[in-house]
């Protein structure tokens, strides 16, 4: 494992080069980008999750309260700036774990799954019904302005790309720093044997809940980025295909690295825009076999490509 | 009251049309433990097999009553050939790896089946209404149903007791049980277990596809109809307990129900009522209501 320091120096290249960049980027490239971070805030709390030996297929839950946050924020609360915005919706993402987390940190493998898959589609249900919030269609989401300044004038018009940039970088500094903590290096054991965890002093459920509640608050700023970039949110950032989206993403990516999910959601994001353009009908057949062949042939996702071969794990 | 008849009718249709589709999941994971997110492309799979060829037949001018024949055949082409090459081709690579690792398998397989279906079958939607009006309607009271819905009922008993008899009155599905129980000691005791996870998934698959096949007429087949049924089933086998038959046929019976109640009673919340209930039969019950809690190993 790289060191901390290494990986936190890489990271604010990282964010360096995306502010350089921002000028020369044409504005397909800047949403996509904005797009794929914002997903992979989503995949870095998948990868959190996963570290502890949790799937969810239910993190559209997050995603979709984040983003709704942030529009409802907008238009209900008359924040006028994107920052409070996404922290509004990074917030309620993580009150909501907080209260669910009661009831799902006493379930693992595909238990855990499925019923978070079960709270999303309960969310689902729900905005496709409250025509307050324009069901089926969602609504538009828009900020008056971004850190202060006008979303079309020169400067401001990179704001929402330099704020997810930023809310990515804090995050994966925040992800990769946490996970050096005692908390942190307990993931992998809990991963391993829950039991011994327990003998050794530790609550298991504690520590799942925390990091359910730490993989929302990342959906739910995701979710607040994707709504303030498209412009508009709606119940489909719910549905569990939005979920197995993420789930996705995080497979490609792998838990090796807190940067694997931005190299891994940027891939997808490319191959899916050009999916779209040349053959619309196979993109998903796509994915599926990059999928299939990345849990088959590279278990650890496709991070691992790129460090020193270890001994191949089982 | 007629509201109430209205609930049960509808009801026990819905819960025969899921019970179908929710013993293949539940038959697949009792005994392969695989949490088959494809299952709901394989019914899709069914219903587009079962669209084209019953179309074909009555196209052709062969007698109407036949392509009742013809669904339940394209039910069995889907689930004798499409499963095994699933089986072989894809997932016995994967035994003996993680439940959840087999649920992303699965998923991917879901990605590509639907996308294939997509390129067989086009993006319009496809239609085979004969055989639902063929039969004429029923006065049930005040209320009118078509009799192709007892057909659905018909097929969800047959099903069932015809499960429970092959499961529990034969060698073969002793056999079956064996392996349930303990894979390694079956196959330590002579078992074929390769045979049986072949057979178990081409069952699965036919189950599945039959659930699309008799659908078929009652809807127009369209691409990504696979999508919701298999949260639906997802809801029914949790609720009743993974891998358990009979709590797959109270699990579809409480969905039925509960949905239908909902329709009629309080349209707001169909869509997450199932989904409501199944989180709070989680809640009580976290291995579903038929599945007693198992001890953890160290």
């Amino acid at each position: 494992m790289t060191s901390s320091r290494r990986t936190v120096q890489g990271l604010a290249l990282a964010l360096l080069a995306a502010g350089v960049a921002a000028p020369f980027l044409p504005r397909w490239a800047g949403f996509l980008v904005t797009i794929a971070i914002a997903k992979a805030l989503v995949a870095l709390g998948l990868l959190l999750l996963m570290r502890t030996g949790l799937v969810s297929f239910g993190q559209g839950l997050y995603f979709a309260i984040g983003a709704y946050s942030a529009g409802i924020g907008a238009d209900t609360l008359k924040i006028t700036d994107a920052v409070p915005m996404v922290l509004l919706g990074a917030f309620a993402a993580g009150l909501v774990a907080l209260a669910l987390g009661t009831l799902l940190a006493r379930y693992r493998t595909i238990f855990f799954a499925m019923l978070s898959l079960a709270f999303s589609m309960i969310l689902y249900g729900l905005l496709v019904k409250s025509s307050a919030l324009g069901s089926t269609d969602g609504f538009n989401v828009s900020a008056r302005t971004v850190f202060g300044l006008d979303p079309h004038g020169p400067v401001g018009r990179f704001g929402v790309y330099g704020l997810a940039a930023l809310v990515a970088f804090l995050g994966a500094v925040g992800v990769d720093r946490y996970l050096r903590t005692h908390l942190g290096r307990l993931a992998p054991a809990i991963k391993d044997n829950e039991l011994r965890v327990e003998y050794m002093g530790a609550s298991v459920r504690n520590v799942v809940h925390l990091h359910l509640v730490m993989a929302a608050v990342l959906a739910g700023a995701g979710g607040a980025l994707t709504a303030l970039a498209v412009g508009h949110v709606d119940p489909e950032t719910a549905y569990w295909t939005t979920s197995g989206e993420f789930v996705f993403v995080a497979i490609l990516s792998g838990t090796s690295s807190v940067a694997a999910p931005f190299a891994g959601a940027l891939i997808l994001e490319l191959l899916r825009s050009f999916a779209y353009e040349h053959a619309p009908n196979t993109w998903q057949l796509v994915m599926g076999g990059v999928m299939l062949s990345v849990i088959l042939f590279l278990p650890e996702g496709l991070w691992s490509v790129f460090r020193r071969r270890r001994r191949s794990a089982p | 009251m007629s509201t109430l008849i209205a609930i049960a009718v509808d009801g026990i249709i819905y819960a025969s049309w899921l019970f179908i589709i929710a013993t293949g999941l539940t038959i697949v994971y009792g005994v392969m433990r695989i949490l088959n997110m494809a299952h709901g492309s394989l019914y899709a799979l069914g219903a587009y097999a079962a669209a084209s060829l019953a179309g074909a037949w009555l196209q052709a001018g062969y007698p109407p009553m036949g392509s009742y024949v013809v669904l339940v055949a394209s039910a069995l082409l889907v689930g004798l050939v499409v499963g095994p090459l699933i089986e072989r081709g894809l997932l016995r690579f994967c035994y003996g790896r993680d439940e959840v690792v087999l649920v992303l398998v699965t998923y991917a397989l879901f990605l590509i089946l639907e996308d294939l279906m997509k390129l067989v079958w086009g993006v319009e939607a496809w239609f085979v209404s004969e055989p639902y009006g063929l039969l004429g309607n029923v006065e049930f009271g005040p209320l009118s149903y078509p009799v192709y819905s007892a057909v659905m009922v018909v097929a969800a008993v047959v099903v069932g007791v015809g499960l429970r008899w092959g499961i529990y009155g034969t060698r073969q599905g002793k056999l079956l049980v064996a392996v349930i129980h303990d894979r390694e000691v079956s196959a330590a005791l002579g078992i074929n277990v390769n045979r049986i996870y072949l057979v178990t998934f081409a069952l699965g698959t036919t189950l599945a596809a039959l659930g699309g096949a008799l659908t078929a007429p009652t809807v127009s087949v369209v691409p990504g109809m696979g999508v919701e049924t298999i949260v639906l089933a997802f809801a029914v086998v949790v609720i009743g307990g993974l891998g358990s038959m009979p709590g797959a046929a109270i699990g579809s019976l409480i969905v039925g129900l509960v949905r239908s109640s909902a329709v009629h009673l309080l349209p707001q919340v169909e869509l997450f009522s199932i989904y409501l209930v199944m989180a709070l039969v989680l809640a009580f019950r976290p291995r579903g209501l038929f599945v007693a809690v198992e001890a953890r190993k160290i």
